[in-house]
């Protein structure tokens, strides 16, 4: 009976990783992380995943900041931090926050202020969004990991 | 040991990882480790992997990202070059043909990949390095 609790959860996982895939909230990219996982590191992914998250934030907080700044925008930093921001997304497989970046990056390259604000929306809205999914996903491999691991009960 | 056969073995790769942002600093290091190369540290800038040679260290491949505070990748490979560094100098950057990375290559790089790198992108270069 407890094996079909791994069981279950581990088809809930496999079915938010699926539909993740499908809707293009994540690449191939995001397999190459989790095939980087093994015995030597075997949190690899969700550590990789939390650092990213906190580096996003930042950067997400400094577009804010620059954007908000009417006085004198700095497209070239925002450039940058757009840049930083579209490499690690790309790196772990965060497909549709990527492509908002390409779009925040030609907005920058235009010296478009509304296109840009309008992208740092989408932006933060796609990261949002991420960010929810992949912390139910660890979730739920947490939750199965725990089931499994009381599996096999202790034999007298 | 048969006649004629080496009594040390084949030293293993080392290699350098240069980027500001730790996800990447992770993530490329593993990868590095996933192709082979035994050894790998990483610097948080240009300066940073600038002053770890002038320390000594020596690397068999530089994994140099583009955008850095402090020192950017242009400037550090330049700075690598001047010091007489043979490493192989991979520049990694997510920026597209034509916005300075252009310089970049003609800094010093042996080649250019965009962002995201792969197993790919790095067990074809693995094949290609000699030890120093």
């Amino acid at each position: 009976m407890l094996g079909l609790g791994a069981d279950r959860l581990w088809a809930d996982m496999n079915r938010l990783l699926a539909f993740l895939f499908h809707q293009g909230v994540l690449d191939e990219q995001f397999l190459q992380l989790q095939q980087l996982q093994d015995e030597s590191s075997p949190n690899f992914v969700s550590e990789v995943v939390n650092i990213y998250f906190h580096e996003s934030e930042k950067l997400l907080r400094n577009l804010r900041s620059l954007l908000m700044d009417r006085e004198l925008l700095d497209y070239k930093k925002m450039g940058i931090h757009v840049n930083q921001l579209m490499g690690s997304s790309s790196s772990i497989g965060a497909n549709r926050v990527r492509n908002v970046c390409v779009a925040f990056r030609a907005a920058t390259d235009q010296n478009n202020r509304a296109g840009c604000l309008r992208a740092l929306e989408m932006l933060e809205h796609e990261y949002c969004y991420l960010k929810n999914k992949l912390h139910e996903l660890f979730q739920i491999e947490q939750e199965r990991a725990l089931a499994a691991g009381v599996r096999y009960p202790l034999q007298n | 040991m048969e006649e004629g056969e080496s009594c040390s073995a084949r030293r293993e790769l080392t290699a350098l990882v240069v980027d500001d942002q730790e996800v990447l600093r992770r993530i490329h290091g593993r990868l590095l480790k996933d192709v082979g190369v035994s050894h790998v540290e990483a610097a948080r800038n240009g300066k940073e992997a600038i002053d770890i040679h002038r320390g000594g260290q020596s690397f068999d491949l530089i994994l140099m990202d583009l955008d850095m505070p402090v020192m950017n990748g242009i400037q550090a490979t330049r700075g690598l070059r001047a010091m007489g560094v043979r490493s192989k100098i991979a520049g990694v950057s997510a920026r597209n043909e034509g916005e300075g990375v252009k310089e970049f290559q003609e800094a010093g790089l042996d080649l250019l990949f965009p962002k995201p790198l792969t197993t790919l992108h790095l067990s074809s270069l693995v094949t290609q390095i000699k030890p120093l």
